[in-house]
């Protein structure tokens, strides 16, 4: 107890306050520093969205919807690959919402706590940082080839399915988990079966989170290449999966299912396709292209970011 | 005795109560067969791993039949699809290595300032706003990225190094870097706010500033979600695929200049997917000899990830 | 209030009232803080006794949204520590603080020490370890760690790490010491040392402290004051509260009556 307190030897106003000078210059320059990093983001989302917008005006009008693929830059269309993602999204959602949502259903609602059920929590944390290449290779290896689906929309359209499940089933997962064990007692306490709990009370309740997950999954589907070129998609395509019960030559006619049987290729494909080709006039193709797929993925991730944005606000238990 | 027998008596019967109950409950067959088939669903997931190994270890197999592991592992060439094949993998890894390299240069430091800035400086209006912002940008299809470097970032960086080629490491990977941005800035920023406001207010206490208190307590008591973060980071970079299939070129070459263009593990495999290589030849089967080396880079710094992280949470 | 001679102010709340948004969480109050003397703030929980002391070094302003009306005069200087053109980070730098939980920052016991000097541009290697020893002395942890001043200050117990957090406070030369219910984590027998403590500390420094303990006020301080509903309800000689309050509800929150 040595130091003498009467002249306070340590507080030194005008040395302190040059020192706190310069310690809110550096806050303020950090927290400029950190604006300009958030606006470098912005800034290449607007310069992308804008270029592509610019650089593909000419070609976005009705006809680049309504052409297949051409030699020819300025005949060429997207019509194949805009059907076939959209028949490859039905696929890919129709396998990963029913096999998501049972999924984390399972491991919320019924899973005990033993070796088996982290065994299954392990997994879906790793599957979910697998590279979406090493999807497709295990696509090619089993869908393609040992299943014999071949290159169709049926094999990209599970292989995606495969590659978004975790984000379906952590988000499922998370929407039962905000659900307060006072509805599941709720409901228990009438006598309903577990079954009838997650039927009627779970998953309605549940429902806009899961709802979230699978649209930002899909958007995540949607832009995916690599798996499925991976399997072995061709890049040029001038038909159409055949429609369900359409003629398809010599009195045959489609079956339902026939479209998924069929060779196809997708909206990143082309653009990739495009993309690759020395010929400037294909640039203005991709760029059109490219256009279209971002105000789709873009659309999604904004309907889904809106979607738990109002979630949040609505919540009242 | 009988005081006893009557305070027992209870226990017994809500026992017998509830096991009836729960009896009666699994009587129900459908019951049985439902939550059997919720267990399918989540057994997929293990299938997809089973599947994923079984695949590229069976493939590797047979390849590993005609190349041996040191060639594989020493040779300084790749030229799978000439009469004189070489199987050096290394070649691959190299640009593997280098893409990453940049990317994360990009990547990690603007990824921790924007956390660091959403975590410790924004007022909850800004960071409600940044947060979509980031979210779209990591949703932006890689395939987009791909555009983007070889036709905007590449132009833009010849005009500042003029000898840079069409295609490059640096263009592919700075674009990359921007692509990784948004998961280490959320992940970081999670592990910054899993840090209990009381180190915060002790900082502050001693008249630490905002940035002082952020870099002297906050990072180091985040420091392991921090490198977790990082780690994912890394892993998104090496199985990146289109964006260097687009810009980096997709000729082997063993360098580890990134003004050269060069071939990574990824984009091999989607430059021979785009081929027709018939099914059982030897070069099908040097992608799943090369998707495996991927899938064990990405698993090693994975567990490395998890290890960190939960270290992480045991901290409080 | 006691009108026989008083010792010098240290501090001094005049008409103080804050706001957390709508909700007014302390009401008029008016308290002299005198010098080198424990001054302790009693009352039942939600009564604003942390609020009040949190005022007094600006920790309100790190979350948007609170307010301050009326002042704290701190002296000799006569500064009011709420006026806006005042730096919370300068008060800070005179005030310092423990608080409920040991809260060490994830750094060796010497760089916790250490830690306020630094942010002082103190960057003198003989200097910092002169003042890393004298405020571990002070704070009565100097032999348990003199040997291990590079391990994780996290790896302490519980007690040992509060008396570090003391240490960290003292190793500044504070003119102030907030202590926030500093031992409502601790066992009994930490409670004890800290209790000890914060006697020995008046030599050298003005202490306010906010226990839910009312034995710990009576034990420690010299002064007491009692709140409740974000008011000053009685201030006085620690002794003249406990032995004969003047108001009843002072007597009925000490009596066990309520609280």
């Amino acid at each position: 107890m040595s130091s003498d307190q009467s002249t306070n030897p340590t507080f030194n106003q005008e040395k302190i306050r040059a020192l706190i000078a310069r310690g809110k210059l550096k806050d303020t320059l950090f927290a400029a520093l950190g604006i300009i990093c958030l606006g470098i983001g912005l800034v290449v989302i607007f310069a992308l969205v804008a270029d592509m917008a610019i650089k593909g005006f000419d070609r976005l009008n009705l006809d680049f919807f309504t052409n297949f693929a051409s030699r020819r830059a300025t005949q060429a269309g997207i019509l194949s690959a805009w059907v076939g993602s959209l028949l490859v999204m039905l696929v890919t959602a129709l396998t990963a919402v029913p096999l998501g949502v049972a999924a984390g259903l399972y491991l919320e609602e019924y899973a005990k706590r033993n070796w088996i059920t982290e065994i299954i929590e392990i997994n879906i944390t790793n599957l979910a940082a697998v590279p979406s290449i090493v999807y497709g290779l295990l696509a090619l290896g089993i869908f393609v080839y040992t299943f014999g689906f071949g290159q169709s929309i049926l094999s990209a359209g599970l292989t995606l399915a495969l590659l978004i499940l975790p984000i379906v089933i952590v988000a499922t997962r998370e929407a039962i988990r905000a659900i307060p064990a006072m509805i599941r007692e709720g409901s228990m306490a009438v006598g309903a079966t577990r079954w009838q709990t997650c039927r009627y009370h779970i998953v309605p309740y549940a429902m806009p989170g899961i709802l979230t997950g699978v649209i930002i999954g899909l958007a995540r589907a949607i832009g995916e290449t690599a798996p499925i070129i991976t399997i072995g998609a061709l890049t040029f395509i001038a038909f159409l999966p055949p429609v369900p019960f359409t003629e398809i030559g010599e009195g045959a006619r489609a079956g339902l299912f026939d479209w998924v049987m069929s060779p196809f290729t997708v909206m990143p494909i082309q653009i990739f396709n495009w993309t690759s080709r020395p010929d400037p006039a294909f640039e203005v193709n991709a760029a059109a292209a490219g256009f279209v797929l971002m105000a789709m993925v873009l659309t999604m991730n904004a309907v889904a970011i809106w979607l738990r944005y109002k979630l949040r606000k609505n919540i009242k238990w | 005795m009988n005081a006893y027998a009557m305070s027992a008596s209870p226990v017994p019967d809500t026992h017998v109560v509830s096991d009836r109950l729960s009896k009666n409950a699994m009587r129900h067959a459908s019951e049985r067969v439902i939550e059997a088939l919720l267990f399918a669903a989540a057994a997929v997931s293990v299938l997809t791993t089973v599947g994923i190994v079984y695949v590229l270890v069976s493939e590797s197999i047979q390849f590993f039949a005609s190349v041996s592991i040191v060639d594989f592992l020493t040779d300084t060439q790749w030229t799978p699809l000439f009469d004189d094949a070489h199987f050096g993998i290394m070649v691959l890894v190299s640009g593997t290595v280098v893409s990453s390299a940049v990317a994360l240069a990009v990547a990690i430091p603007m990824g921790t300032v924007i956390a660091i800035y959403l975590s410790e400086f924004a007022n909850p209006k800004v960071r409600e706003l940044a947060k979509p912002i980031l979210e779209l940008l990591g949703g932006i299809p890689t395939i987009v990225f791909g555009y983007f470097a070889l036709l905007i970032v590449t132009p833009l960086l010849q005009k500042i190094f003029p000898e840079l080629p069409g295609f490059s490491l640096l263009s592919a990977g700075l674009v990359m870097g921007i692509m990784i941005v948004p998961y280490v800035a959320s992940l970081s920023e999670d592990a910054m706010r899993a840090v209990p406001m009381s180190l915060r207010e002790g900082s502050y206490a001693m008249g630490s500033t905002r940035l002082h208190t952020a870099l002297h307590v906050v990072v180091p008591a985040a420091f392991s979600g921090l490198a977790a973060s990082y780690i994912l980071g890394i892993s998104r970079a090496v199985g990146e695929t289109m964006i260097l299939a687009v810009a980096a070129g997709m000729q082997p070459n063993l360098t580890w200049n990134p003004m050269e263009p060069a071939a990574t593990i990824t984009s091999y495999i989607v430059q021979v997917a785009l081929g027709d290589l018939p099914h059982g030849s030897i070069g099908y089967q040097t992608i799943f000899a090369a998707g495996l080396t991927l899938l064990l880079i990405t698993l090693i710094f994975n567990i490395l990830g998890q290890w960190l992280r939960r270290k992480f949470r045991e901290n409080y | 209030m006691p009108t026989n001679v008083m010792p010098p102010l240290k501090a001094e709340a005049r008409d103080l009232s804050f706001h957390y948004g709508e909700v007014r969480a302390l009401k008029n109050i008016n308290m002299p803080i005198y010098d080198k003397k424990v001054t302790a703030l009693i009352g039942p929980s939600g009564c604003g006794k942390s609020t009040y002391l949190r005022s007094f070094n600006r920790m309100h302003d790190l979350y948007p949204g609170n307010r301050y009306e009326g002042e704290i005069r701190f002296y000799p200087d006569n500064t009011n520590l709420l006026s806006p053109d005042v730096d919370p980070i300068e008060v800070r730098m005179r005030v310092g603080m423990v608080f409920q939980k040991p809260n060490p920052f994830p750094k060796s016991i010497y760089e916790n020490v250490a830690y306020g000097l630094r942010v002082r541009g103190e960057k003198n290697r003989r200097d910092l370890d002169g003042k890393v020893e004298q405020a571990l002395r002070g704070a009565a942890i100097w032999d348990e760690v003199k040997d291990r001043l590079q391990d994780l200050a996290t790896n302490l117990s519980g007690g040992q790490q509060q008396r570090l957090c003391i240490a960290r406070a003292l190793a500044t030369d504070p003119e102030l010491l907030l202590f926030d219910e500093p031992t409502s984590a601790l066992d009994p027998i930490a409670t004890g040392a800290i209790e000890e403590l914060v006697h020995e500390l008046k030599q050298r420094v003005t202490i306010l402290i906010v226990t839910h303990n009312m034995q710990q006020a009576a034990r420690v301080s010299d002064y007491t004051a009692y709140m409740y509903l974000g008011e000053m309800i009685e201030f006085g000689k620690t002794d003249d509260i406990f032995i004969k309050p003047q108001d009843k509800r002072t007597e009925d929150y000490i009596t066990g009556r309520m609280g």
